[in-house]
């Protein structure tokens, strides 16, 4: 920990808010929060000043969509694309558009995504935060053409693009329509790549399924959270295909570094930098 | 077209007697000279790729392949591929486009394979390389679901300027037992999800996900194979003959906003 603070000095970049600002964005209203990873209770502000790490066990707590746009991006800086995109229920799958609608009221969310574009260190960039409390950020119909509109206003406006991607995979409600989604993002990915532009990924916790086998694999430089899980399969059906125990660390972070899948591990504290290194060789 | 329910031919796309790829790149193409390798790690069997001539033309295949019998079917992993089946499929539709030569693509699987080697691999990775490169493919590209369109598995090879189904072809985000294990945690209602998941030729071509049915006999493809690979080689001809009129940048385009749409 000391030795971390003292690293890093010559690229020094213009300080940054490194609190989670806003109040309101799903604190629960308790001095006290257990840690999902070692169980322990921790104070609620230290927890917030932490940025939801756990400051007993380091596990990074997953962050909605609005505290991670107020944790990376310059004070007032963030601007929320409202897209309006009706919702697609190409099933009429049963109860599917009430419970997007109670998913709706309580996240104040429209979708898995929150699209816009925003500063870090001055630097502008087109980006999508997905939202894993609203379905467990499963990819519809939604999140697909919002961020491909996102991808397309970046790639029309010679923007670099950040993508912050968690999923539980696809919206399996919408059938093969969510599949399509994996395709049309891909696509508008290549066409943002083609004209020279930075994407980087960012992986938290957890990505798997049809966001693993499309965007969130795309980047120019995939940086994974520290603690993140990675994957294409879900763990229970590669158990059952292959009837045996998975090893440990399977689809960590770790895991898809050590396979040649991440570029970088950084934990959330170190995010900024990492990103404003990324951008700031990209675009200055 | 016959009135079956989904279910039903969910049964007869994973029929064991149902003709797999093999057979229609023996029936629809001569000179046929397979490929191997993604030049990385290994060859896969459960994807075939190649290239043939078609009707007088070069093309490219790229074929996922269940196998006839039961060892065939162990050695192609039961058309379950691994990543370094979708990076030979990928390497050959580069080499495709070099060369400018259409690229035929038959889909079969039940899914990419789950396994440990292939999340080491980079399952995820080679499945989204695919999507991405492949929209971007200056030469035409058409896709014809055989038998089973099996999620991010048929996707990876199914990015195409035009896509067909075989009538009891299914193309779905996942296999009616996992659908209803996931939604109604209870994989024995397979059936009920068939029905609901729009997952059959007639249900996908009103959505626009597909653009053509070709027809099978009553029973399905293995009561008259001839009959079904003649109903594809016309599919392919006509097909192919709109798009190779086409320049390079226009096909890519058309791609994309075929896929834009969806």
């Amino acid at each position: 920990m000391l030795k971390d603070m003292f690293q890093n000095k010559k690229n020094e970049k213009p300080p940054v808010k490194s609190t989670v600002a806003s109040p309101s964005a799903n604190i629960p209203d308790k001095m006290w929060v257990a840690c999902p990873g070692c169980g322990r209770m921790i104070y609620d502000k230290l927890y917030t000043q932490n940025l939801k790490v756990c400051p007993m066990c380091g596990y990074h707590i997953p962050m909605s969509a609005n505290e991670r746009i107020d944790m990376v991006f310059d004070k007032n800086s963030f601007e929320r694309f409202e897209y309006q995109i009706p919702t697609s229920d190409p099933l009429q799958f049963p109860q599917y558009k009430e419970k997007l609608q109670s998913y709706k009221t309580k996240s104040k969310l429209d979708d898995a995504v929150i699209c816009g574009v925003g500063s870090i260190c001055g630097i502008k960039t087109a980006v999508c935060v997905m939202d894993n409390s609203f379905m467990m950020a499963s990819m519809g119909y939604i999140v697909g053409e919002s961020i491909t509109r996102t991808v397309e206003y970046a790639t029309e406006n010679k923007l670099p693009i950040i993508i912050f991607a968690t999923s539980g995979g696809a919206r399996m409600q919408e059938g093969i329509v969510s599949l399509m989604q994996m395709a049309k993002v891909s696509g508008a990915i290549k066409k943002h790549s083609d004209k020279g532009l930075l994407y980087i990924t960012v992986i938290t916790h957890p990505t798997t399924g049809g966001v693993t086998a499309s965007f969130a694999s795309l980047g120019d430089v995939i940086i994974a959270e520290a603690g993140a899980l990675l994957g294409f399969a879900g763990q229970r059906v590669i158990e059952q295909t292959i009837n045996q125990k998975l090893p440990k660390n399977f689809q960590s972070a770790e895991f898809a570094l050590q396979h040649g899948f991440v570029d970088i591990i950084t934990q959330r504290k170190k995010l900024n930098d990492v990103l404003w290194k990324v951008l700031s060789i990209h675009c200055s | 077209m016959s009135n079956k329910g989904a279910w039903e031919r969910v049964q007869i796309a994973r029929k064991m007697n149902r003709p797999t790829a093999a057979y229609y790149i023996e029936k629809l193409f001569t000179s046929f000279l397979e490929l191997h390798g993604d030049r990385n790690y290994a060859d896969d069997s459960a994807i075939i790729g190649g290239i043939a001539m078609f009707e007088g033309k070069p093309v490219t295949v790229i074929a996922e392949e269940k196998g006839k019998d039961l060892s065939e079917k162990q050695k192609r992993n039961f058309g379950m591929p691994n990543p370094e089946g979708y990076r030979k499929a990928l390497r050959l539709m580069k080499q495709a486009e070099k060369f400018n030569r259409p690229i035929i693509c038959f889909i079969d699987t039940s899914g990419a394979y789950c396994g440990v080697g292939a999340e080491e691999r980079g399952q995820g990775e080679a499945i989204a390389t695919n999507l991405m490169e492949m929209m971007a493919l200056k030469v035409p590209v058409v896709s014809v679901v055989i038998g089973e369109g099996g999620s991010g598995g048929a996707l990876a090879i199914g990015v195409a300027n035009r896509v067909a189904m075989l009538e009891n072809a299914v193309y779905s985000i996942l296999s009616p037992e996992g659908f209803s294990a996931i939604l109604w945690k209870d994989s024995t209602k397979a059936p009920q999800a068939a029905g609901v998941m729009k997952i059959t030729a007639e249900e996908l071509l009103s959505l626009n996900i597909i653009e053509a049915i070709i027809a099978e006999p009553e029973e399905g493809a293995h009561q008259d194979p001839k009959m079904v690979a003649e109903g594809v080689r016309e599919y392919l001809n006509k097909t192919l003959t709109e798009l190779t009129a086409l320049d390079g940048e226009t096909l890519s385009e058309q791609r994309y906003q075929r896929f834009r749409s969806l």
